[in-house]
This record gives structure tokens, C-alpha cells and sequence, in this order.
């Protein structure tokens, strides 16, 4: 101990300024590690403030019509609503919900309760990498692969048999909301089987031997006893993916033919509140418009403090009930 | 009712073998897409890939030859800009929610880091432009650099956390014990043996910075032209791809796919060398046990 305690004075300045911050760099170490922590906190206040001071002069103008009314006329009524593009987010994410939600759990599933030990990592990994792949790729091959290979024959099929319904009414295009929603399906499967999986790895294993001992299948070990049992953390997992669907910019600009029409067929091109966002900003002519493409920022933003708060909360509730227990 | 059990049994068993076989099924499909991408961007983008796609400026349209020589500039930059601005932010805060996780600013962290990871890149993009963009009124790759230092920030925070979570206590308790004070415990002890965890964040943070588009497009805002200076708009990957994607021309198209693929190993390649940082440092932490 006196061997380290010398080393220790030994290396420390002896003199002046040096002398002083060493000895007193706690009170440094600690206003650095604060000012770091309310820089990342003033960050997220900052965002919002940003947010409704630019967005002040459209919501002066329209106030809450702005949700509710379809008139997106920048050239010459200069009058602004977003309803088609809210649909249009709502539509998307429920079609990417519907498909990914499914596939998602049962992946996470497989790979929580069924896979061999050898292939859980590797599979894991896999998912984990289709999270990395860039939205603007997803784009670029939605665009030139998906949409002819799979998204055309689907909204043909669609709107040969149920094309007497608004939703599937023709005629068929390639990018359309039902393009982005299917895109969009993909880009959160890693969202939310990743989290899935976590959560089903954190439930005791005494929930399992309990329902195997009483007889149950493996199946029914799952259905009855797992997925009741971490439902809140499901649940959770499922709204952070939808936080991605919403928020997802680039890919879903690509394909889903940013038109302005409010028509209610998934087979029609559309917008997002997102891609309209990418799509006009710069160039927005005048203070107005610009000030109305922030506003969608700013309920963008809104969704997402809710949606965190609601994931955060559910997750965090499951991870309390399993605590002591959770197995890693 | 004697009778009906057994049948009853094989109903069950048959529901069994049923759906754990979707299972795998749904794990086929979600796996299929990430190998079908990297398949086709491959068999796209390699044949436009040579020397001079990396050293040359973009053509115009109908000019054959042409690289993306200005992307990979301002991206280096961006990217560049982002890390000298977020890596201290993310480490300090790092160790802050990993020792002061109780405490009421540490819990407004968390929250705060969650939030920023949920915030849709093309808002923070927003944010960018009415806090740099509006006021300086251009474009440029500093305010690129910016809005790439928020979007890395949770990631940082995040990994940096979760290994000094890693690092053993007793080794931080017998730095304090010995009497070094707490900046030189951190100095000394916790932040090399975080280094690695702090690297990958790093890398991570680097591969979801590298391929953001969005934010780009009214930060950044793309130039064609070679450009090293901070204050004017610079061309970066991901943008690239999507102006020459969504433009009519099928040599643009081929173009878009050879960034896709540039852009796509590096991203990968870099998940993968953070992956085996993170497996190496567990089984050389499982051998301390």
C-alpha cells in the first residue's frame, strides 16, 4: 500500500497550477460528468422548445384544424393540413404493425425457447444486423426489387379479389402505402424481436418446469404460460417498433409515391408525416409553409416522448416482476 | 371419455408440432430479407465498383465514368465532426448514468438518452436547421457534423454504461481504498478497463451515423463538387444514394447501387468487428470468475 501511495505522489505535479488541479480534480471530474448529464437533458428540452417557437406562425394560423383539415395548398390558398399525412403514418405503421408483430414474436420465440444453443447466437446476430442495414438501403432495394418482385403481384391479387372495398379500391400502383407499410413491416421485425426475445429470456425458468410438470405441451407451456406472463414487456417491444414505424423517414419517401390526394385505398401512393418532411422542406417558400412542415415535426416529436414513456414504463414494470429471477 | 383422451392427446401435440413450426417459419422470413438485400446490392453494385469510382467526382448525366469521390469526403467529415463532439459528451455522460444511476439527474438521463434514441432522425434534422442552418443561412457539413453528434449521443451513453456496469467493483472500491482520488480512479481504472465498451459504442455509433439519410437532406444538403471546408454543404453516402435512387436515369440507378454496396460493407463490417469486441471482452471477463 505504501508502495502504491508513493508511485502515486511520484507522479503527481509538484508545482503550481498542475499541483492545484490534481489535488482538487474531483470538483473538475464531477462538474465535467454534470455539465455531460444536463447537456444530453437541456438536448431533449431544447428539441422541443425548438420545435413550437418555429412552428408558432402555423399554429397561430390553423390552431388545432390542423389536425383535422386535408387542404395542403401552399401555392395559392397558402392554407395547411395535415390529416392526409397523419392517416397516411397511421396507415403505414398499422399495415408494418400487422405484419411484423407475428413474424417478430414467433422469431422471438424460436429463438428464446426452441433454438439449439449453436444457432442462437449466430441468429441473433443476424437480426441484430438487419437493425444496422440503413434505412436508405432498404429504399434503394424496396424500389428496384420488393415493389415489382412482391408488393405489385400482392396489391394486384388484393384488388382482383377484394377490390370492391375503398381500401383495395384500383387503380394499382408500384409505390404506395401498401409498399411503405410492407417496407416498413421489415425494418421492424429487429425492433421488436430483439426486445421479445429479452423479454422471454427474463421470465424464471420455474414458470416453465411448472407448466411442463402439470403436462403441457411445449406449445402450451408458451401460449398459456410465457406470453401471458411477459405480455406488458410484449406489449412494450411492440409500441418501440411502432416508434420506429412512425419515425421512419427515407425508405418510406422512396416508396410510397408522395402524392397528396386523400384517398383511403392502401393501393394508392401517399405521404407520411415523416416523408413529407424530407420531401418539401427546403423547398418551402415561404415562412408559413416551412413554419407548417415543423409543426408535423413537432407532433412527430410529441408521438415520440409518449410512445418511449408508455415502452419504457411497460418493460420496466415486467423487468420489476422478474427481478432475482431473470435468467441470462 | 376414456376413448376420447388419447385423440384429444394427439390434437395436442399436433397444435404443438403446428405452431412451434410457424416459429421457425417466422424466423426464416425475418431472416431472408437481410440475406436477400445483401444478395442483390452485391450482384448490383460490385460491377460498378473500380478505382476511380472511389477517386473520381460525379459525372454528369450521360458522362460515362464518375465517382463518388465527394461522398465518402463529406461523409468522412460529418461523421468525423460528429464523434469529436459526441464521444466526450457520450463518455462523460456515460459514467455519470453508470455510477449515479439513483440519483435524480441520473434518472432524467435515462429518460432523456431513451427519448433522443426515439426521436425520428429527419426531426432531429429540424432541430439542425432552425438552430444552425436557419441562423447562418447556408447549408453546410458542420451542421451535418451536429445533427450526427445528437443521433450518435444513446448509443454512446448506452455502451459506455453497460461496461463500466461490467468492470468489477472491488477494482474501483481498492483504487478508492488505496486513497487515489475519484477522477484518478476513473482515469486509471474504470475508463481503460471500459475502453472496450467505449470502442464499440464508438463503432456503433459510427454505423448508424454513416448511414443516416434524412437529417442530411437540409443539413448537409449534398454538393457535387470536391469540398473540405466546414461551412459549405457537402454530398455524403446515404444522401447520394438516395438522389441518384429516386432520379430517372438507369446509369444513376447502378451508381446508387455501388454506394449501396460501399456503404453497406462498411456498416456491417463494423457491427461485426464490435460484435467480436463485445464476445471477447465477455469470455475474458467470464475468466476473472
Amino acid at each position: 500500500m505504501n508502495i502504491a501511495l508513493n508511485k502515486s505522489e511520484l507522479s503527481a505535479p509538484r508545482f503550481g497550477v498542475l499541483r492545484r488541479i490534481w489535488d482538487h480534480g474531483d470538483g473538475l471530474y464531477r462538474l465535467l460528468l454534470i455539465l455531460a448529464t444536463l447537456f444530453v437533458i437541456v438536448l431533449v428540452i431544447a428539441i422541443g422548445y425548438e420545435l413550437w417557437q418555429s412552428s408558432a406562425l402555423a399554429r397561430l394560423a390553423f390552431g388545432w384544424k390542423f389536425l383535422i383539415t386535408s387542404t395542403w395548398d401552399p401555392a395559392i390558398e397558402n392554407t395547411f393540413g395535415a390529416l392526409p399525412f397523419i392517416l397516411g403514418t397511421l396507415i403505414t405503421a398499422t399495415i408494418a404493425l400487422l405484419g411484423a408483430i407475428p413474424l417478430s414474436i414467433g422469431s422471438a420465440i424460436f429463438l428464446s425457447e426452441l433454438a439449439p444453443d449453436w444457432l442462437r447466437q449466430p441468429l441473433g446476430f443476424l437480426v441484430e444486423l438487419l437493425a444496422a442495414v440503413p434505412s436508405v438501403v432498404y429504399g434503394l432495394w424496396g424500389l428496384f426489387v420488393y415493389i415489382p418482385v412482391f408488393v405489385r403481384p400482392t396489391a394486384q391479387f388484393l384488388n382482383r379479389e377484394l377490390g370492391f372495398l375503398p381500401l383495395f379500391a384500383g387503380p394499382v400502383f408500384g409505390p404506395s402505402r401498401l409498399a411503405a407499410g410492407l417496407l416498413l413491416a421489415i425494418m421492424v421485425f429487429p425492433t421488436i424481436a430483439a426486445v421479445s426475445r429479452d423479454v422471454l429470456r427474463s421470465i424464471p425458468n420455474s414458470q416453465r418446469e411448472a407448466a411442463l410438470a402439470l403436462g403441457a405441451t411445449r406449445w402450451e407451456m408458451i401460449a398459456q404460460v410465457l406470453l401471458p406472463y411477459g405480455a406488458s414487456g410484449l406489449l412494450g417491444a411492440i409500441i418501440l417498433g411502432l416508434g420506429r414505424a412512425l419515425g421512419e423517414t427515407i425508405a418510406v419517401t422512396m416508396v410510397i409515391g408522395n402524392n397528396l390526394d386523400l384517398s383511403f385505398s392502401l393501393l394508392h401512393p401517399g405521404y407520411t408525416m415523416a416523408s413529407i418532411i424530407a420531401n418539401e422542406f427546403t423547398e418551402a417558400t415561404s415562412d408559413l409553409y416551412l413554419s407548417a412542415l415543423i409543426e408535423i415535426g413537432l407532433i412527430l416529436f410529441a408521438i415520440t416522448l409518449v410512445i418511449n414513456f408508455m415502452a419504457r414504463l411497460l418493460i420496466w414494470r415486467m423487468a420489476r416482476r422478474t427481478k432475482g429471477e431473470v435468467r441470462l | 371419455m376414456i376413448q376420447a383422451a388419447p385423440r384429444r392427446l394427439q390434437r395436442r401435440k399436433l397444435t404443438n408440432l403446428f405452431m412451434l413450426s410457424l416459429c421457425i417459419l417466422a424466423t426464416l422470413l425475418v431472416v431472408t430479407p437481410l440475406l436477400w438485400i445483401i444478395g442483390y446490392v452485391i450482384q448490383q453494385g460490385l460491377p460498378a465498383i473500380n478505382i476511380s469510382f472511389f477517386t473520381q467526382l460525379p459525372t454528369p448525366v450521360g458522362v460515362p465514368g464518375g465517382g463518388i469521390a465527394n461522398a465518402l469526403v463529406g461523409s468522412a467529415m460529418t461523421v468525423g465532426l460528429g464523434l469529436l463532439i459526441a464521444v466526450p459528451i457520450g463518455a462523460l455522460a456515460g459514467i455519470y448514468a453508470a455510477t449515479h444511476s439513483e440519483t435524480s439527474l441520473g434518472i432524467a438521463l435515462r429518460f432523456s438518452t431513451d427519448v433522443i434514441s426515439g426521436v425520428p432522425s429527419i426531426v432531429m434534422g429540424i432541430f439542425a436547421y432552425t438552430i444552425i442552418v436557419l441562423p447562418q443561412r447556408h447549408f453546410s457539413a458542420f451542421s451535418g457534423g451536429v445533427v450526427l453528434a445528437f443521433i450518435m449521443l444513446p448509443t454512446l451513453i448506452r455502451t459506455t454504461e453497460e461496461m463500466i456496469h461490467l468492470v468489477p467493483k472491488s477494482l474501483h472500491e481498492g483504487s478508492l481504498a488505496l486513497g487515489a482520488a475519484e477522477w484518478k480512479t476513473s482515469l486509471s481504472i474504470i475508463i481503460p478497463a471500459a475502453a472496450n465498451g467505449i470502442l464499440t459504442g464508438v463503432m456503433l455509433a459510427i454505423a448508424r451515423a454513416a448511414g443516416e439519410a434524412a437529417p442530411m437532406l437540409f443539413t448537409a444538403f449534398g454538393n457535387p463538387f470536391f469540398n473540405l471546408d466546414f461551412r459549405q454543404p457537402v454530398a455524403t453516402l446515404p444522401h447520394t444514394i438516395f438522389v441518384y435512387a429516386i432520379a430517372p436515369y438507369d446509369d444513376w440507378h447502378a451508381k446508387a447501387w455501388a454506394t449501396a454496396l460501399v456503404l453497406i460493407s462498411f456498416v456491417l463490417l463494423l457491427n461485426i468487428l464490435a460484435r467480436l469486441i463485445t464476445w471477447w471482452r465477455m469470455h475474458h471477463i467470464g475468466t476473472y470468475h
